[in-house]
């Protein structure tokens, strides 16, 4: 065991959490007033749910021995065998590898509810978020990174492009598909109830994001500092990606759009973040920004609501963040990794489109059989006058802002 | 006696008063409101997407004076509210029946 690296990653796997909170601001500001909480909620919930579950069958599930190439065996089920050594060829304890693991399973989760805010049923918002943590997430992230069928067919996946963001992306969509459209919106939408509240959570996810895609690295080796540094240019160069295009659509750049454009970069670069240099990075955080701002105006178009643009942003940001991982991977960066198209290898960017395929296609599928098998027992949707009133009141009987 | 439920814009919030302090007003109550009258709402963009508001922010003034004061209050809530664009905003006045100071119980006139 390495000390620097088990200390690297405690600090990272704080970093990774402290996200979770960082989603809960960064949704809960862009949500009426009368949702806030329970917005909110859906987040922090999970900080309890996801964990507990994790510890129970979650890890097993996504970590455990491989079994067919699809799932992982019960060999640490209820954390048995996850002790203080290290695993095979890691230089941290395993159960500080699973506990890093973790913080991804809650984050996850939470990144959905930004396409069911406003109107989903907080007891079947529990079940759906259970069931897909167990039948959706860990099984995807097996395929990855778990010695899965899709790790076995080399597709590049640094930090979770499609084992967090496509597949929370995917599970947006079939929630909005399944909710249907939120009740009596003016014109447009609802306007966010509280932007400061939604930059600072943008704030906190960026910092986050360091845990997130430098901890991805399991070591604090130079791989880790070319995460981070990846992470930060792409995320930078997204801001000015997407503000280009809003200026240039709209006449002015916002400060959503600032706080949305770096949220973009963020995820174009998860999947990359470990196997291109920087100088691409920041090439592949402006496309980012700037693809991810018209994907969250095609929802119109195509008619779905999904409330905070998770479909956009995640969805589609993590799928080009794969495909451009297929381009730009070097193994100048990441001798474990590969070349994309771009250093002579096209196979990798056909293997990146197969990822993505399959994880749109699965997580996609699975989420609506789950939320059609949940609406069975629990309606997922609330009424009507529930809604009007606002989930804070229906869900949780309390308000989050009162004068008197 | 005379109310007056005065409709202006937040920025000449100030000014009005003052003026009003200055005619002999003693007291004012006020509220933030959001309305619209012929100015309309206006639009908002949020993530490239269009949203129009309809109701925009205006802030109220109530006040109970003596109905000799009406017309020089008008003139001086018109010389400090008006911009010269639409929405600078309305006043009404209505007529008070009585007025009774809580503490006292003071009626009319001497309870303003």
């Amino acid at each position: 065991m390495v000390g620097a690296d088990i200390a690297f990653m405690i600090i990272c796997s704080g970093l990774v959490f402290f996200m979770v909170p960082g989603v809960a601001l960064f949704y809960g500001g862009l949500v009426q007033a009368k949702n806030v909480l329970s917005t909110t909620m859906h987040s922090f919930f999970l900080l309890g749910l996801a964990t507990v579950l994790w510890a129970f069958l979650g890890y097993t599930l996504a970590f455990g021995p491989d079994c067919h190439g699809l799932i992982g065996g019960l060999d640490y089920i209820f954390l048995n065998n996850v002790g203080m050594a290290p695993q095979e060829g890691a230089t941290i304890p395993h159960v500080l590898f699973m506990t890093f693991q973790c913080m991804f399973a809650v984050l996850t989760p939470a990144l959905i509810s930004g396409a069911y805010a406003e109107r989903i049923r907080f007891s079947a918002m529990i079940v759906f978020s259970g069931a897909w943590l167990l039948l959706i997430y860990a099984p995807l992230a097996h395929w990855v990174w778990g010695g899965g069928w899709l790790a076995e067919l080399g597709a590049l996946d640094f930090a979770g492009g499609a084992v967090v963001h496509m597949s929370s992306g995917a599970a947006a969509l079939a929630a909005a598909h399944a909710l249907g459209a939120r009740k009596n919106l003016q014109q447009g939408g609802a306007p966010p109830h509280n932007l400061p509240v939604t930059v600072l959570g943008a704030g906190i996810l960026w910092i986050g994001w360091f845990g997130f895609n430098a901890g991805s690295a399991l070591n604090a080796g130079a791989l880790a500092a070319n995460a981070l540094a990846t992470t930060q240019l792409a995320t930078a160069a997204a801001v000015l990606g997407w503000l280009l295009v809003e200026k240039l659509s709209t006449g002015k750049p916002t400060t959503l759009g600032a706080a949305s454009g770096a949220l973009a970069g963020l995820v174009a670069i998860t999947p990359a973040a470990g196997f291109v240099t920087p100088q691409a990075s920041l090439f592949i955080g402006f496309i980012g920004g700037m693809i991810c701002y018209g994907a969250v105006l095609m929802k119109r178009r195509l008619g779905y609501d999904d409330a905070l643009d998770v479909v956009g942003i995640h969805g589609i940001g993590g799928t080009w963040g794969a495909l451009a991982t297929g381009l730009f991977a070097t193994v100048i960066i990441n001798p474990d990794g590969g070349n994309g198209l771009f250093y002579g290898n096209p196979g990798q960017l056909g293997i990146q489109a197969v990822s993505v395929a399959a994880t749109w296609i699965f997580c996609y599928l699975g989420s609506r059989v789950i939320l059609a098998a949940v609406n069975k027992i629990i309606p997922i949707r609330v009424s009507d006058d529930d809604e009007q009133w606002g989930l804070d009141m229906s869900e949780h009987n309390e308000q989050a802002y009162r004068i008197y | 006696m005379r109310k007056l439920e005065i409709i202006i814009r937040h920025s000449r919030l100030r000014a009005v008063k003052e003026g009003l302090l200055a005619l002999g007003v003693r007291g004012m109550s006020i509220t933030d409101i959001k309305g619209f009258g012929r100015q309309g709402g206006h639009t908002e963009i949020y993530r490239g997407n269009e949203i129009q508001v309809d109701f925009v922010p205006k802030v109220k003034l109530e006040i109970v004076m003596k109905a000799e004061l009406v017309d020089k209050a008008v003139d001086v809530i018109r010389e400090h509210a008006c911009t010269g664009q639409v929405g600078d905003g309305k006043i009404f006045i209505l007529p008070v029946e009585n007025v009774i100071r809580i503490r006292t119980d003071e009626r009319g006139v001497c309870a303003m």
